[in-house]
């Protein structure tokens, strides 16, 4: 399984400084594509893919903002772990995991995880907010959100689904 | 009194007119450099609107963007990544810097020009144009390339080239006897070393001095140390535009970024006016006698870069495409090439038609490097569909 946070095992990671600019990482896939990101030395990245047939050139390069690279880093880490919870509870019956977004602007932006009352209104528990790749795992009732956070939520289907409203309603 | 409101008029026209030049270019995916030299050839001596009374202001204007222009080309690359540039990419460089100043070197002695003659149109036709590359590089969106960390060592070796040239060069021209000449080159090379060495050990504390919170003071700062440093690496007979490089090397870190950030709209408005002065100072009736002489200058000099990039890539493991697409990118040659030809030319040393040769071939070469880089790979890929498949 892929770890979260670090490069996992198997994929090498090449570092390049690009003097003047900043620095390319990126790694070979196993579909032979070349996958990365340039990152400026003022904090800009480009998230870059080569070429089908020429891996030294670029199929795309496309700029993000760094709101935009931790939303990617979190659709692409927050499967990871919800894959590895649900593994770790299918003994027990009747609960399930599901990633759940802070949307910008939302009711909960900018407010802690106590404010929503979660718990106590739903019956469900959040285990994990993914925030730009980085899992805060268990976070505290002091724990403010922000607009693109994925939460990762613990419950019943019905106190699910009661969360998802609440968080996008409040 | 009137004057004033003449020369304000003026300028301002000049001011705009560039600017409309300037949007012009980028449009049709060209440097503004060139058309910056055609506005100053239409508006000089011998050129259709004679333009005076603000002579004396783009004169120093045009010095404050060489000083510029070659502050901000230090500060784009830390100590640290000059120094394991050189190391890593030194052989790339010489086969660069060889391939590339023996063009002009050998064009200006069959002109009978003398050694100081082949030495600035060696500079002329050496060095890429780092502003155009970069600028080619990240709007064809080749930065995650492979061959890109090539073309940016090479432009790295060049930069370290330029500081050990411009002070040899400007000894010569200042026709100084061959051990004062010794004597100025010894400076230089010490200057450098310890510049190279604060800049890697202190660098912070270089950084602090011109530091400060507050953007008005910082710009202020910044640009009175490039000034001070300027003058006096000029009165050592240095050349101001080596001080002002230098400085930028020693300001490291944090300080340079917002430097840099700070000091590009100065720069690119003060360099604007130095290509128009340089523009203004050549009398656009002497470029037909050179032009056959540019054009095969830029013939050559394009084939050179091409090889350069093609060889440097291929020792890296590119693809003939990518080698391709390196050597395209080096192209361009631009701001470096006239700040060169302005120094022998302001010194009066050289033969009066260098500056009309440097403005065409910089003309043609700051125009023909961005086509290059671009039509490189679309001509590239039918040459080789066409061509029976070899490897």
């Amino acid at each position: 399984m892929a770890r979260i946070g670090g490069y996992p095992r198997g994929v090498n990671v090449e570092v390049t400084p690009l003097p003047g600019i900043g620095t390319r990482q990126d790694f070979m896939t196993r579909s032979g594509r070349r996958v990365g990101v340039v990152t400026y030395r003022d904090g800009r990245f480009d998230l870059i893919i080569s070429q089908r047939d020429d891996p030294d050139a670029c199929s795309a390069s496309i700029p993000l903002t760094p709101e935009e690279s931790a939303t990617l880093a979190n659709l692409l880490g927050a499967p990871q772990l919800v894959a590895q919870l649900r593994d770790e509870q299918r003994d027990v019956v009747g609960i399930a995991t599901k990633q759940l977004p802070i949307v910008h602007g939302s009711p909960f932006d900018g407010r802690t995880l106590g404010d929503t009352a979660l718990r106590s209104r739903t019956g469900a528990s959040v285990v994990a907010v993914v925030r730009a790749g980085d899992v805060h795992p268990s976070p505290r009732p002091d724990f403010v959100f922000t607009g693109g956070d994925l939460l990762v939520v613990v419950g019943t289907s019905d106190g699910l689904k009661a969360a998802a409203d609440l968080l996008a309603h409040g | 009194m009137h004057s004033t409101a003449v020369s304000l008029i003026e300028l301002g026209a000049v001011c705009f007119g560039l600017g409309v030049l300037g949007r012009l270019a980028w449009r049709i995916g060209i440097s503004p450099i060139p058309l910056y030299l055609v506005g100053g050839l239409a508006f000089g001596h011998g050129g259709l609107v004679p333009l005076g009374g603000i002579q004396e202001f783009t004169d120093i204007a045009g010095e404050i963007g060489v000083i510029l222009l070659l502050l901000l080309l230090g500060l784009e690359y830390s100590a640290a990544e000059l120094v394991t540039g050189l190391r890593r990419s030194w052989m790339a460089g010489v086969v660069d810097l060889v391939l590339n100043a023996a063009p002009g070197a050998v064009a200006a002695l069959l002109l009978g020009w003398g050694p100081v003659g082949a030495l600035v149109m060696a500079g002329v036709t050496y060095i890429s144009s780092s502003g155009i590359v970069a600028k080619v590089l990240s709007d064809l969106g080749r930065l995650g390339n492979r061959e890109t960390p090539v073309v940016l060592s090479v432009l790295v070796f060049e930069d370290l080239a330029m500081a050990l040239y411009l002070p040899i060069l400007t000894a010569l021209l200042a026709g100084v006897t061959f051990w004062g000449g010794l004597t100025t080159v010894g400076i230089a090379l010490v200057t450098i070393t310890v510049v190279l060495v604060v800049a890697l050990r202190f660098g912070r504390y270089v950084s602090a001095v011109v530091d400060s919170p507050d953007p008005e003071v910082f710009l202020l700062r910044v640009l009175g140390a490039a000034l001070l440093v300027a003058g006096i690496a000029s009165q050592l007979q240095v050349s101001a535009a080596v001080g002002a490089f230098l400085l930028g090397i020693a300001i490291s870190g944090s300080t340079a970024e917002n430097a840099t950030r700070m000091l590009e709209p100065l720069r690119d408005l003060f360099a604007a006016l130095f290509f128009v002065v340089f523009g203004l100072n050549t009398d656009p009736r002497q470029i037909p006698p050179v032009l056959g002489t540019a054009v095969a200058l830029a013939v050559v000099t394009t084939v050179t870069k091409l090889a350069t990039g093609w060889w440097a890539a291929s020792r890296q493991g590119v693809r003939r495409l990518g080698r391709l697409r390196a050597g395209a990118a080096l192209v361009a040659r631009g701001e470096f090439s006239i700040v060169i030809a302005g120094l022998a030319v302001a010194s009066g040393a050289v033969d009066p038609d260098l500056a009309p040769l440097a403005t065409a071939y910089v003309l043609l070469m700051a125009v023909m490097g961005p086509v290059a880089a671009r039509v490189v790979e679309p001509l590239a890929q039918r040459a080789l569909t066409l061509m029976p498949q070899r490897t």
